[in-house]
This record gives C-alpha cells, sequence and structure tokens, in this order.
C-alpha cells in the first residue's frame, strides 16, 4: 500500500494511506487517550477522549480514531485545544462515575482511573447529584455495575460483531442511555471477554468479585488446555492458588479473546484435586498411601508381566512430556499396547497432515470456501469458530455443514446429517462440490464427531478424497483440517503414542483387559471414554492425573499428578502449533510433576528412563521430535495418504460436545461451570430441576 | 434601510400556504405546479444543477449549504450502486413549522421539487422522512403522492419522460435527533437513530452504504419555481449570498404569529410589524428574539431594532437564521427560565451517543435550573459558559452546539439579569437571617 508522510506534532512521519489518524500516532509511539476505540471492534468515535487537533481542517478538535490520514496532514496531540478537548472530556465522564474505587473490581486496571491521572482536570466542578443506574443480570460470568458504566459499547460492538449474538445494546438515550442485555445471561462461548474490553469497573468478573487486586497477583504467562486450540492465557495467581485467567495476545491463535471455559473452569483447580497418592484396599476403598507404597504396588502388580500384557492409554490434558517420558517406558517395558485417541478416533499417526488443522487458525481469514464435517465448531473450539465468523463478515467466505444441525454464529448451508451426503460432495454429485472446486482457497474441517465412529477411517479418506478433487491441496495452501477437542492429541500423535508393532488399541486394550490379556493399565489423566468394562476386569489400573475424576474411580493405584497450570509443559494445539504452558503454582499436597512420577516409577520398575532432570527429558525429546523445539511454530505437514477408504454406515454425525461447559476434569469440577451448565444447557433444554431457587 | 422592498403576491412560490384552497392535485396545477414538468427535466442533470447553483439557493435546514453545490457532489458516473435523494421532514426544530404548511397545504409543489432534485443528482428513488407527530401531513402526502402515480407524474415515466422515479413517505417516530441528516439515515434503515461519524459523508455512503443526498422540503420545495422562473429571478430576492424568497414562522410575543413568505434580508422589525401586528404592547415592549429556531443564540432588543434577517447579518450577530423560526419575546419573559426549558429540551433529545453532550446537557439544565431560582453563585455563571464550550464543537454531531448555543446567547447578552437574580436571593437570604 502506499505510503504518504504527515507531521504529527512537527515531526514527519511516513505512514500507509487509510490508516486512521489514531493509528498513526500509535505507529509514531505518540500517545493517544481513548475508550470506545478497540482494534478488533468497528469503529464508534463516540468517547471523545482521542481527539487531536488536524491541520487543515475545521477549527474544532477531530475524533482521531475515525479520521482517516491524508497528504501533508498536520496532527497536533499536545496542543492547548486537545489538552483542553482531553480535560474538558476526562470531566464529563467523571461526572456521572461514582468515586468508589476503592470498592471496585477494576481498581489499579482502570482505564479511567489511569487516564483521569494522566489527562484529567483535578477536581471536579459538578457539584448536582449523580447519576445512578440499576444493574442489569448477564447471566453467571459478568457482574454488573451500571453507574460506572461510560457508555463506551465496546460491550455491544463486541457481542455483535466478535461473538456473533446480538444479546447486550444500548437503551434509551441522553443520560438515559443505558447498557442492557434485556435481564437475560450473554449466551455466548465468548461472553466474558466484555469484561476485558470493558474500560471501567461497569462489567466485572462474577467468580472473581472482590478476589484480589491485581498487583496482588503473580502474572504467568501460559497456554491453555481446555479444548485444541491452544489459546494464549495468563494465569494469576497469588499465593498457591490460580484467581483468574485472561487471554494474551496471539493474533496467530486467539488474537485476544478466550473462551468462557478456558477463564473460568480454574477454580475447578481447587476442588475434586488427588493430592496424596492412593491404593485401593482389600475392602475395594481407596487408602491414602505413601508414594513409595504406592510405586511399590504398581511394581508388585508389573512383576513378571510380559510387555504385551501392559498397556498405556493417555488422556485429553497430557502434555507432550510426559506422553513421551510414558511412550518410552513402554518402550523399555516392550509393551506395545498404546493408545492417545481415547475418543477412539481413527487417526493415522504416520501422517501428520492427516491428523491437524493444515490450514492454520489465521489461514481462515484466506479461505473462500469451507465445509464442515461432523463439528459443532461453536462448542468444539470458540476461538475457531469466532476467526471463521470474522472471515464471514468480509462476506468472501461460503460455509456449508454436514452434521447436526446448529445454531451457528454465521449463515451456513445445511447439506445433510451424514456420510450419504459426504459421499456426494466426495463424487461430485452435490453442488457443493461445484462451489468448493471453483473457489480460490477452499477448505474442509473434520471434526472428532465424524472420526470417532467404527467407520472413521473411511470418512477420513471421503474427506480426504474431497480436499484432493477441489484444489485444497496447493503449493501455498492446505485446505485439509482436523479438528481436535483435546489439547494433549496432537503432540501425542507426534511422538507416536499409537499401538506398536501388533500392539492393541483402545478398544483392543479394554477387550484384552476384558479377557484377562492385558494385566495392567496405565492411564494418564484418561477420563473422557467410558472406563466401566476396564472395572470389571481383573486388570490392574493405575490412574495417573490431578483430578477425582471417571479414571480414579477405577483405579487400583492413584498417583497424583499435576495440572495444566502447575507444571512446565509443551503442548501442541490442533494446527500443530508448538506452544510452552508455565508452572504458576505448585501441585497441591505430595502430588508430583508428571514427569517425575514417570521417571520415578521407571526406576522402582528397574527400568530407569535415560534422564534424570526435567531438561535432559526435553532434550531427548526435541533430539528425538525435532520441531518440538521450535515454540510458537506451526510447522507445514506434507501431504501423503491417510484413511481407508471404504464403506461408511448410514448414521448421522454427531458431535462430541454435549455440555460446552463441562468436557474435563477441571472443568467439570468447576462451580462455575456448574452454573453455566445450568444457565445455558439445563434451563435453556428444559432440563432444569426447578429447586435451583 | 438597504434595497429591501415587500414580496409582491406574484412572486409567492407557496401559493396555497395557508390552505385556502385544496391541497389536491386539480387544485394545485391550478397554481401552477405540474406545468409542463417535463421541459424542466428535458433540461437535464447538469443545466438544473446549474440553475440552482446560480440561483444562489442555500438550504432551509438551518446550517444553510448552497444547495446546489451539496447537489453537485453526487457522483456522476452511475455505478453498480444506486443514488438516492432523501427529504428530511423531520421538523422538530422547535419555534419551526414551516415544513408542515407546505406538507400540509402545497405537497404537489414539493413532490414535483422531489422529482426535479432527485434527476439533478441521478437518484431514481426519493425517501421522504416524515417527523412522527406529523400523521395528518404524512397522510396528505400519501394521499399526493398516490394522486401524482395515478397521473403518471411519478412512476416508471414521470412526467411522460423516460426517466423512473419512485417516491416514499417513512414515518419516524418524533425523536429529534432523527432530524440531524445521518440519524436520519440510521433511523430509515431500521436502526437506532443515532448519528454517524462524518467522514464519510452522506454523499459518499449515505443510506444503505449508497451516495445520498439530505435536503430540507423548503430546499426542494422551491427548485421548481427556480427551475420555472430562472435563477435571475431568485437571486433578485435579498441580499448578495442570501438569495431568494423564504419561509417565516413567527411565534411567540406577537400579536398576530404566522408562517410568512417573504424576500430574505427582510429587517426583523419589519417582518413583525408588516406581518404580525408587531411586539405585543408594541416595539419598546420587546425583550429578545430567538432568530432562527431554538438552537440559535438569541438576541436582545438593541439589536432587533436593526437586524435584517438573513444568514450573514445574523452570524454577525452571533446568532444564526437557522430555520427562520422567529420565537419572540416581550418583557413579561423570564428569559433565563424560557433558555433553561430549551436546555431542558436538549437534554431531553441527547441520543446519548458521545460523551460530551449526553453528560453536558443534563450539566447544563442542572445549572440552568438553579439560576432561574438565583441559587447559585456568580462564579458558576463562568463555570456553566466554559462547560458550554467543552460541549460545543467537541461531539459528532450539532446537537451539542445546539444545546450549547441558547446559553452562551443568554450569558453574552443577561448577563446582568442572571447576576441580579443570584444577588436578589443572597441579599433576601441574609436578610431573612438577621431578622432572626
Amino acid at each position: 500500500m502506499a505510503t504518504i508522510t504527515i507531521k504529527i506534532n512537527g515531526q514527519e512521519q511516513e505512514v500507509e494511506q487509510g490508516m486512521t489518524v489514531l493509528q498513526a500516532c500509535e505507529q509514531a509511539g505518540v500517545e493517544v487517550p481513548r475508550f470506545c476505540y478497540h482494534e478488533r471492534l468497528s469503529v464508534a468515535g463516540n468517547c471523545r477522549m482521542c481527539l487531536v487537533e488536524v491541520k487543515p481542517g475545521p477549527p474544532k478538535p477531530a475524533a482521531s480514531c475515525a479520521l482517516p490520514v491524508a497528504p501533508n496532514q498536520e496532527i497536533f496531540t499536545e496542543s492547548e485545544m486537545v489538552v483542553k478537548a482531553r480535560k474538558g472530556v476526562m470531566e464529563f465522564l467523571l461526572i456521572n462515575h461514582p468515586l468508589d474505587c476503592p470498592i471496585c473490581d477494576q481498581g489499579g486496571e482502570c482505564d479511567l482511573q489511569d487516564q483521569a491521572m494522566a489527562f484529567g482536570r483535578d477536581g471536579s466542578r459538578y457539584t448536582e447529584n449523580k447519576r445512578a443506574v440499576k444493574d442489569k443480570y448477564m447471566g453467571p460470568l459478568i457482574n454488573t455495575i451500571m453507574t460506572r458504566c461510560i457508555h463506551c459499547t465496546r460491550c455491544v460492538r463486541f457481542v455483535a460483531e466478535v461473538a456473533g449474538a446480538e444479546e447486550i445494546g444500548l437503551l434509551n438515550r441522553g443520560e438515559n442511555a443505558e447498557i442492557s442485555s434485556l435481564e437475560q445471561a450473554v449466551d455466548s462461548e465468548l461472553s466474558a471477554n466484555v469484561i476485558d474490553l470493558c474500560p471501567v469497573g461497569a462489567l466485572t468478573s462474577k467468580p472473581y468479585q472482590y478476589n484480589a487486586r491485581p498487583w496482588e497477583l503473580k502474572k504467568t504467562e501460559s497456554v491453555d488446555v481446555m479444548d485444541a486450540v491452544g489459546s494464549n492465557i495468563r494465569v494469576d495467581a497469588r499465593g498457591n492458588e490460580v484467581l483468574r485467567i485472561l487471554p494474551r495476545l496471539n493474533e496467530d491463535v486467539n488474537e485476544e479473546w478466550i473462551s468462557d471455559k478456558t477463564r473460568y473452569a480454574c477454580d475447578g483447580l481447587r476442588r475434586q484435586r488427588l493430592d496424596k497418592p492412593y491404593i485401593r484396599g482389600m475392602d475395594g476403598k481407596l487408602k491414602p498411601a505413601s508414594w513409595q507404597d504406592a510405586m511399590a504396588a504398581v511394581a508388585k502388580a508389573a512383576n513378571g508381566l510380559k510387555g504385551e500384557q501392559i498397556a498405556a492409554l493417555t488422556g485429553d490434558q497430557a502434555c507432550v512430556e510426559s506422553v513421551y517420558s510414558l511412550k518410552k517406558l513402554m518402550d523399555l517395558m516392550g509393551s506395545p499396547n498404546l493408545d492417545c485417541r481415547q475418543d477412539g478416533a481413527k487417526l493415522d499417526a504416520g501422517v501428520r497432515a492427516g491428523y491437524i488443522f493444515n490450514t492454520t487458525i489465521a489461514g481462515i481469514e484466506q479461505a473462500d470456501a469451507l465445509l464442515i464435517v461432523g463439528a459443532n465448531i461453536r462448542w468444539e473450539a470458540p476461538i475457531i469458530n469466532a476467526r471463521i465468523r470474522k472471515r464471514w463478515l468480509t462476506g468472501a467466505l461460503q460455509v456449508a455443514t454436514i452434521g447436526e444441525q446448529i445454531k451457528t454464529t454465521y449463515d451456513s448451508d445445511y447439506l445433510g446429517a451424514g456420510p450419504e451426503t459426504l459421499s456426494a460432495v466426495a463424487d461430485g454429485s452435490h453442488p457443493f462440490a461445484e462451489i468448493l472446486k471453483s473457489a480460490e482457497n477452499p477448505m474442509i474441517i473434520v471434526g472428532q464427531g465424524a472420526l470417532t465412529r467404527k467407520d472413521g477411517a473411511a470418512v477420513l479418506a471421503a474427506a480426504k478424497k474431497i480436499a484432493d478433487i477441489s484444489g485444497m491441496i496447493k503449493e501455498d495452501w492446505n485446505g485439509f483440517n482436523v479438528l481436535h477437542t483435546a489439547a494433549s492429541r496432537v503432540g501425542a500423535l507426534d511422538v507416536g503414542f499409537v499401538p506398536g508393532d501388533k500392539g492393541a488399541d483402545r478398544d483392543g486394550i479394554l477387550a484384552g483387559a476384558a479377557t484377562g490379556a492385558i494385566k495392567l493399565v496405565y492411564l494418564l489423566g484418561t477420563d473422557e471414554m467410558d472406563l466401566a468394562p476396564l472395572k470389571d476386569s481383573g486388570a490392574f489400573v493405575v490412574y495417573h492425573g490431578h483430578h477425582g475424576d471417571k479414571g480414579a474411580h477405577v483405579a487400583d493405584v492413584i498417583f497424583p499428578g499435576a495440572a495444566y497450570t502447575e507444571k512446565n509443559a509443551t503442548y501442541v494445539n490442533t494446527e500443530g502449533r508448538v506452544q510452552l504452558a508455565r508452572r504458576a503454582t505448585f501441585p497441591p499436597g505430595e502430588a508430583k510433576d508428571d514427569w517425575a512420577i514417570i521417571r520415578a516409577l521407571s526406576e522402582t520398575l528397574g527400568k530407569p528412563l535415560p534422564w534424570i532432570s526435567f531438561d535432559e527429558l526435553r532434550m531427548a525429546m526435541r533430539g528425538a521430535h525435532p520441531h518440538l523445539a521450535r515454540i510458537d511454530d506451526a510447522e507445514p505437514a506434507s501431504w501423503a495418504d491417510f484413511g481407508t477408504p471404504g464403506a461408511m454406515d448410514a448414521a448421522a454425525f454427531t458431535t462430541p460436545i454435549e455440555n460446552f461447559y463441562m468436557t474435563d476434569p477441571i472443568s467439570r469440577a468447576s462451580e462455575t461451570m456448574a452454573e453455566c451448565t445450568q444457565t445455558f444447557v439445563l434451563d435453556r433444554n428444559g432440563k432444569g430441576t426447578g429447586t435451583h431457587g | 434601510m438597504p434595497d429591501w422592498s415587500p414580496l409582491q403576491d406574484e412572486d409567492r412560490i407557496f401559493k396555497n400556504l395557508y390552505g385556502y384552497h385544496s391541497w389536491n392535485l386539480e387544485s394545485a396545477k391550478k397554481r401552477g405546479a405540474w406545468d409542463n414538468t417535463k421541459a424542466l427535466i428535458d433540461l437535464g442533470r447538469d443545466k438544473i444543477v446549474e440553475i440552482v447553483k446560480a440561483s444562489g439557493l442555500r438550504g432551509r435546514g438551518g446550517a444553510g449549504f448552497p444547495t446546489g453545490l451539496k447537489w453537485s457532489f453526487m457522483p456522476k458516473a452511475t455505478s453498480d450502486k444506486p443514488s438516492y435523494l432523501v427529504v428530511n421532514a423531520d421538523e422538530s426544530e422547535p419555534g419551526t413549522c414551516k415544513d408542515r404548511e407546505i406538507m400540509r397545504n402545497d405537497p404537489h409543489t414539493f413532490i414535483e421539487g422531489c422529482l426535479l432534485a432527485s434527476i439533478a443528482m441521478g437518484a431514481h428513488h426519493c425517501y421522504v422522512y416524515i417527523r412522527g407527530e406529523y400523521r395528518y401531513e404524512y397522510n396528505i402526502l400519501e394521499k399526493a403522492v398516490a394522486e401524482a402515480y395515478e397521473a403518471g407524474l411519478v412512476g416508471p415515466k414521470a412526467c411522460g419522460s423516460d426517466y423512473p422515479f419512485d417516491i416514499y413517505i417513512h414515518h419516524g417516530a418524533g425523536a429529534y435527533i432523527c432530524g440531524e441528516e445521518t440519524a436520519l439515515l440510521e433511523s430509515l434503515e431500521g436502526k437506532k437513530g443515532q448519528p454517524r461519524l462524518k467522514p464519510p459523508f452522506p454523499a459518499m455512503a449515505g443510506l444503505y452504504g449508497c451516495p445520498t443526498t439530505v435536503n430540507n422540503v423548503e430546499s426542494i420545495a422551491v427548485a421548481p419555481a427556480i427551475l420555472r422562473r430562472g435563477a435571475e429571478w431568485f437571486l433578485g430576492f435579498g441580499r448578495e449570498n442570501n438569495a431568494g424568497t423564504k419561509l417565516f414562522c413567527v411565534s411567540g410575543h406577537v400579536e398576530k404569529p404566522c408562517n410568512v413568505e417573504e424576500a430574505m434580508s427582510i429587517p426583523l422589525k419589519e417582518l413583525l410589524e408588516r406581518h404580525c401586528g408587531g411586539v405585543r404592547g408594541g416595539w419598546d415592549n420587546l425583550k429578545a428574539v430567538i432568530p432562527g429556531g431554538s438552537s440559535v443564540p438569541l438576541l436582545p432588543k438593541d439589536i432587533c431594532d436593526t437586524v435584517l434577517m438573513d444568514f450573514d447579518a445574523l452570524k454577525e450577530q452571533k446568532s444564526g437564521l437557522g430555520t427562520a423560526a422567529v420565537i419572540v419575546m416581550d418583557q413579561s419573559t423570564d428569559v433565563i427560565k424560557a433558555i433553561a426549558r430549551l436546555s431542558y429540551f436538549y437534554k431531553h433529545e441527547s441520543c446519548g451517543q458521545c460523551t460530551p453532550c449526553r453528560e453536558g446537557t443534563g450539566w447544563m439544565w442542572r445549572v440552568m435550573e438553579r439560576l432561574v431560582k438565583g441559587q447559585a453563585e456568580i462564579e458558576e455563571i463562568d463555570t456553566l459558559l466554559e462547560v458550554t464550550k467543552q460541549v460545543e464543537g467537541h461531539t459528532i454531531c450539532a446537537l451539542g452546539d445546539a444545546a450549547a448555543w441558547p446559553i452562551q446567547g443568554l450569558v453574552r447578552h443577561f448577563r446582568d439579569e442572571i447576576e441580579d437574580r443570584i444577588k436578589n436571593r443572597t441579599r433576601v437570604a441574609v436578610g431573612a437571617v438577621a431578622a432572626e
């Protein structure tokens, strides 16, 4: 784009044509205060805080957020006119703003506070009564104190534009104007982002209400594991308690949004925790034990077992380090019975392009046709859903869906429910096949709902065929995407945690346990599959995890491990992007780092793993899988053959998530997520108990 | 007096302003409406704009922007986007009732103007956004439009030309802010009536993002007469740069409040005495006049003695012609209370979108209410004045300015009266304490 020269406070500046004056000032490092302007939302221009003096122009200040730059423009941000205008606007904003900073949750991270200090008057001349506004109900996550509202309408624009749910609006006019959701909970998986957007304390976090001041918190940059997106987060902890989770900017992944589950499941980290080892006694009850006894109990059970009599399954939130350690341990034990696909997805670990989101999340913004197969993206990956909506809003993206008919936040042609429609697109007889073919950058997203079936491999093959025949695979474009729901899956597939030679997969392990062929099963945080067959079998079950959830119930020995906020760990998201989680707090009680537990067990079993520190483990892991060292990169994968063409069952695709708010041990333990479930899932579906007040 | 002479009957554009005759097509035709309009259409787009430019017509909605120039901003090249003419019939400025009379009594003059103006900007669709309270005028306009369609004056072959032209009447819901052109467009699109940021101006992106011109009813309604009788004729009225005839709406303390069409630049005193029977109780009983609708600063008697009623003369006096709604106040008026009432109006009608207006109008009104009772400190007058300056020029639309100006005018011309009231009250209060 052409650049032009303008002057900002007398300094010449090269800027791109089409920029706004505010953006130009930002680029020049000149601060312009603002409340309503936000890079990712439409321009409202209503707060009037960003007024600057512009020459040539009318003899009054102009809102820089809405003013495009023009050649030979002169901009003044510190002139008398501007300083006066800012003081004036600041005074107006404050006359009806309550002086309740000492009890306001926004205190310390409040734009109004900061800018009042920097640009406001030192006193108030307003002697009339202040306005009071009735608080609004916006659901279990958003706390409202509407008297503090300065009507910037960021929240209104966010829900309308990004979330795609027009649930908040500005009612009335003049000084009676009020932000309202019409007394309804804001029904969007991204709703709580309005809390971050609110520049004042009008919308604050309900679960975090009156909990802490920002300066008391230790902030740790990490990644989220509630879904496979790998949203970048900041974990705020005080002492050994995670108090809140906030989004961190990453243009490639989550921009600056996170889902409500990512943000609020963290209170589940304090409940239902496994904080000491357990051994199941003769009476069938789990009893607390020492680490030595627990390890010894496993060693005893493993004693004399052949490799093929041992099996291991990994769960949805296991980090790559622990999965890699466990794989190496199983190798040393001589066991080929491994599976990381606890949901039974028929994914092929041999071809990376066949199990990752090749287009990348940011790549969605180049797509012009999209076929969604068996995925409720709104629930499986709200952040990716927002990106699809962002692209769709430009008018350039056409979307079609095969699978369950769900309420999307963009227009989507509903093609059909199951494999029949998929086949029709794959053999070109469906009209949408033509749309994909004629598109510049077509893409397909295959959800786990389509792959966890018995005929999953055939579905995968059909999807691959669509990719092949519609020109989705080009030199600079790969439109084939698998959408995962588990944060651990891609990493585990990358390190090859799948059945070895003649090894049993998930179903094989369960069957083997039932027949007695498999005598010891190691569960690494495996909580999302039906474990009842294991409990009924005679196999010895070791559960290694952090929550007393499904896996712990069937265990004979429990190793208490660390949750994602309690360890340094590598995760690979659905795009294949390698990211680091960092320790914000320590595991509770006697719980330990996951890698250390596996390392200690290997010692006890007499098959010591070849590392004694975390760094050595990482070096070994990265040596074996070099891409894991390229942090924050989503490495493109080369195209090859995968899937098994074959007959598909006629049954419709189902979505793997029944309740967005509870998908893993942490969110199931979270009170906030329970409230959301009640409000958004049970009540909406008429399944409320009627006894909840 | 400069070369001003009263408007002759044959020069009146609105020949049925008082409704002495029927509004209908038959009657309107007898008055000259729709007379060989085809010939005017055949002048073509550029010629029409040229004539209107040459006539010196300035917008009659308040801002006084040259109408022909505004029309010429519309894109010439035909793109895939249609152009629209939107007529602002949301006449809500307190004191103003000129458009009401046009639509009520002379709707065909207006509809003909819509057609010709649309041709001047290449628009095939015209929307008339009529004020919510104008129910009666809405009905008449609907009927008149139906008559025009039936007679083939508008429609696929307007007046027998090959120019397709459709006109739609849209009934507003009565918000003052919807008279602001971009808020009007928002409202017309079915959204909440809130002004848009400019740029882009409506001529670039207006109704549904398409090129749009928004004009006042009167500006549109005078167009046919200008085209028939020529730019020179129109230029013959009023001073330089203030051409034409103008509807004045005189209300308040005059013997006979009225709407009247007069030549521009008529002396205010002449206007009141010739057409309204003079100020109640004689000219010397005059206290102040708001010359152009509630949003312009008032003028005290000494200025009223000589001031001319046109854009430039009133601007010189730091007021404005606005909509030419003259509100006359005699000596019996509590002028502070009158302005306080206007402040309440603007507080009530602020859309609440941008900060200075939303917060400032309420603040100004509350201080004004105290000034009415004298319950203030003298310094507060300056604070109030400063607050009006903090609002003026800092808002998205002109409502902030409109709320600030009346107060600025009051302080400029009647500061003594405000101070006296404060002092009197204090003296009374002190006296009461002393007596105890």
